[in-house]
């Protein structure tokens, strides 16, 4: 693979930065300007200090997504006005989606345009500073679109994975890359499409390819030298704690076990662990090569930055044969459970639940459905799900359906407010029909496709919904961990992918697939303000201020609309 | 858009005919075919073959390909730069894919080659549904009549034969989801019924009885709500089962522009 920072090489490339150079004293000389200092990671922990900034692709690294700027508020949000807009340099693939969250550091924007063409542009205003296209493999294989969800920022360095299996390190001020790995292989179906995580000097990620029998792993690297530092593998080998949960008699089924960790994790430094979800074991629809509970899929893990060791897991779908991916975000909360003060994980899980564990421990404290769900009916003592429906030849209708109630789009909790909320696809459902799988490394590796009434992928131009209520719906809905209770839903007439942002003044922002983006009442979910953004949104929303003005930003379409007061 | 002029097929079993192939498949190909395209080809392209944007398989016409050794080429190599993958398959399963797509709008939902019967003489449906059967009053063919009703132009290539006379005899059955009508009540009072194109949180957008594209915001409806019976009277008692065997054999011959 080759990469090439295209038209910014050798005499260009200098005058170009002279001539940023030159931008940045003017901007600073008319007052304008924004001071800028390199992203230490003491900066990513106190990301709560600089709320003008996001520098994680949560916001912060509990992975709340929620903005502490109050500019924008329930009582003006009405008066939201377009402010720019960038568009794709090109009309993108049909799968191509726009599943970025951008970074903003002091004023400057990052950002990746699908598959993997990275930008720096002036938040303010749109314009662009530089743009990086590394050339992509075309072995790079990816089940479910060609499609990138956000960088990482250490230093002045950011990271991107790239859909054939490399991590690049970039050059923030001029889009070149400084080092650039080969981590997996894409004619094995490894591909990275997460944002990475950065833990004091490491970068970590993991793939996407659950489709197509990988052996996942999350895996940490220098973020100086691209080095790898730890690897933990998601399907543990022989003589690893956890292989004994895959019993077939050839022991074999580890190998193209799946297990892929494509959504970026979150880190709590007062514990020093990093928690990560795992995706489906392979093959996807038909479990009988993988007799077993299947671990580590399907799970939560909770892993020590420095070593890579396993410290607890919990997996929330034993045996999966729905495809009920936990590549979800860990949201990290401090909240009173049971008259206690305690650190929280709250996970809105694909497989229809909603779960609140104890984050030190791993324990399981509470799981309830968010949506139908037939497929399970309680837990045992030690948070077990009880299954009661299994993929058969003849076809199992189950709900939720096999895009899930929810899947990686970022969902908020609000520290102000207390609730959570969750993306919903709400009362879809699937019919399972056991198929053959046999293993050909790229292929894919699945069983047999379940039915629904949902495209699992929205693409190309426009939406068309005739679908009758029954059939499912789309929904943001709020909930109180404390008391497990629904506070509010706001419906919508299709699904939705997009991810959810809070804010300090109680404004929640979303889309869907419909096409529009709008600002609910974070305590009662009234709409307050709604824009026609023309294509669906696959993102999710983020917040950030510029010399004192506040901005919302949503990816939707082939497009990144930004929005602030008139 | 380039409109590339492809083979448009429908295998109809009673009738014996698979003369627009370079191949003859056997049921048993297609049998197969079905099987590889479940387990490799629907997770993007959709079970119906229309999951991909601009893509419909069932329609049997492929933008980059029209023969055989063309398609088998494709599935089998890819089509650098899109989405479209490799796929380690043989010759003999990307060919009982091939033979799958050209028979899918047939043989999907259940329908086999032994169903295909009762097929009537075309020349006298044709004559039924202009006529006696009253089809043309409500429904468009290659550019004549109506628009509320769905336009049968290319219902031969899109539906199976058991869906046809299902159809026919019960309307109600199986109402698929471009065919769904809607009625809204305005809050002036006004009663807009028609098929429904499209809807989203906060609108409806219909075609109604005058032919005119009417949106509306919910906002301003009393009530809104899917119609559950279908427009569509049944032929049950108004046709003899010769008759609707012959406006069945019309209607496989209805496949679009060629």
């Amino acid at each position: 693979m080759i990469h090439a920072a295209a038209s910014f090489r050798g005499p260009a490339r200098r005058s170009i930065a002279r001539a940023l150079y030159a931008l940045t004293l003017v901007l600073i000389a008319s007052g304008s300007g924004v001071i800028q200092a390199q992203v230490t990671f003491e900066r990513l922990l106190r990301a709560d200090q600089e709320p003008q900034n996001w520098l994680t692709y949560s916001g912060n690294l509990s992975g709340q997504r929620y903005s502490p700027l109050t500019q924008i508020t329930p009582g003006n949000v009405k008066n939201l006005e377009l402010q720019w807009v960038f568009q794709s340099r090109r009309p993108a693939e049909p799968a191509e989606k726009f599943e970025a969250t951008p970074l903003v550091v002091d004023g400057i924007m990052y950002t990746v345009l699908a598959p993997n063409h990275v930008v720096a542009l002036d938040a303010a205003t749109g314009r662009m500073f530089w743009l990086f296209s590394p050339r992509i493999s075309q072995l790079a294989r990816v089940c479910c679109g060609r499609v990138n969800r956000g960088l990482a920022i250490l230093g002045d360095t950011l990271f991107m994975g790239t859909i054939d299996g490399h991590l690049i390190a970039i050059d923030a001020k001029t889009g070149r890359p400084i080092w650039d790995v080969a981590v997996a292989k894409p004619e094995s179906g490894y591909s990275f499409t997460l944002a990475p995580l950065i833990v004091k000097d490491k970068v970590i990620v993991g793939p996407s390819g659950g489709e197509y029998g990988i052996r996942g792993f999350i895996a940490a690297f220098d973020a100086a030298t691209g080095k790898e530092a730890w690897r933990f593998n998601t399907i543990p080998g022989p003589g690893e704690p956890g292989h004994e949960t895959w019993t077939d008699k050839e022991a074999t089924a580890w190998k193209t076990g799946g297990g892929p960790a494509w959504v970026t994790g979150t880190y709590d430094p007062a514990l020093n662990l990093v928690y990560w979800g795992t995706g489906n074991p392979g093959p996807d629809w038909n479990g009988d090569p993988r007799p077993g509970d299947n671990l580590y899929t399907d799970s939560v893990l909770a892993i020590n930055p420095d070593t890579g060791a396993l410290k607890w897991h919990y997996q929330f779908t034993p045996h999966d044969e729905f495809d009920y991916d936990s590549t979800q975000v860990p949201v990290l909360a401090d909240i009173t459970w049971q008259g206690r003060p305690t650190k929280v994980m709250l996970w809105a899980n694909r497989n229809g639940l909603w779960y609140v564990l104890d984050r030190t421990t791993g324990d399981f404290l509470s799981g309830k459905p968010f949506t139908k769900v037939n497929w399970m009916d309680g837990f045992d003592e030690k948070g077990r799900p009880k299954r009661v429906i299994n993929p058969t030849t003849e076809g199992s209708l189950v709900y939720p359906n096999n895009q899930g109630a929810t899947n990686w789009y970022p969902p908020s909790f609000s520290p102000r407010t207390g609730l959570f909320y969750i993306p919903t696809w709400a009362d879809t459902y699937s019919t399972y029909t056991k198929g053959p799988a046999e293993y050909k490394e790229g292929n894919q590796y699945v069983g047999r496709f379940p039915t629904m009434a949902f495209p699992a992928l929205a693409t190309g131009p426009g939406s068309i919904n005739q679908r009758l209520p029954e059939e499912g719906y789309g929904a943001i809905q709020a909930f109180d961990p404390q008391t497990g209770q629904r506070k509010w839903e706001f419906k919508m007439a299709d699904v939705t992918d997009s991810g959810v942002l809070s804010t300090a003044s109680d404004l929640v922002f979303a889309g869907g697939r419909e096409g529009y983006f709008f600002a609910l009442d974070a305590r009662t979910g009234e709409q307050l303000w709604k824009a026609n953004v023309g294509g669906q949104v696959a993102a999710g929303p983020m917040s950030y201020s510029v010399n004192g003005k506040q901005y919302v930003a949503i990816a939707a379409g082939s497009a990144l609309f930004v929005y602030a007061l008139r | 858009m380039t409109r590339i002029c492809g083979i448009v097929f429908v295998a109809l079993g009673a009738m014996g005919t698979l003369a627009a192939q370079e191949h003859s498949y056997t049921p048993a190909d297609i049998e197969d075919g079905s099987r590889v395209f479940q387990s490799t080809c629907a997770g993007c392209h959709g079970q119906n073959g229309d999951g991909v944007a601009g893509i419909d398989l069932s329609r049997g016409q492929f933008r980059r390909g029209t023969s055989d050794t063309e398609i088998i080429k494709i599935i089998q190599t890819g089509i650098p730069g899109t989405t479209m993958p490799p796929h380690n398959l043989t010759d003999t399963q990307a060919g009982a894919v091939v033979a799958y797509l050209r028979n899918m709008a047939t043989i999907r939902r259940g329908a086999s080659p032994d169903v295909l019967r009762g097929v009537g003489d075309a020349a006298r449906g044709k004559a039924l549904f202009e006529g006696k059967g009253q089809c043309a009053t409500c429904h468009r063919v290659n550019g004549k009549g109506p628009r509320l009703a769905p336009d049968l132009s290319e219902v031969g290539a899109t539906r199976p034969l058991p869906e046809l006379f299902q159809a026919l005899l019960d309307p109600d059955a199986n109402i698929r989801a471009g065919n769904r009508f809607f009625r809204a009540v305005t809050k002036d009072g006004a009663t807009i019924t028609g098929r429904l194109l499209n809807q989203d949180s906060f609108s409806v957008q219909l075609i109604d009885a005058n032919e005119r594209l009417v949106s509306l915001a919910k906002a301003n409806l009393r009530e809104y709500g899917f119609v559950k019976s279908s427009p569509m009277p049944s032929v049950r008692d108004k046709l003899s089962v010769q008759e609707v065997d012959d406006l069945v054999g019309y209607l496989v011959t209805l496949k679009g522009a060629a």
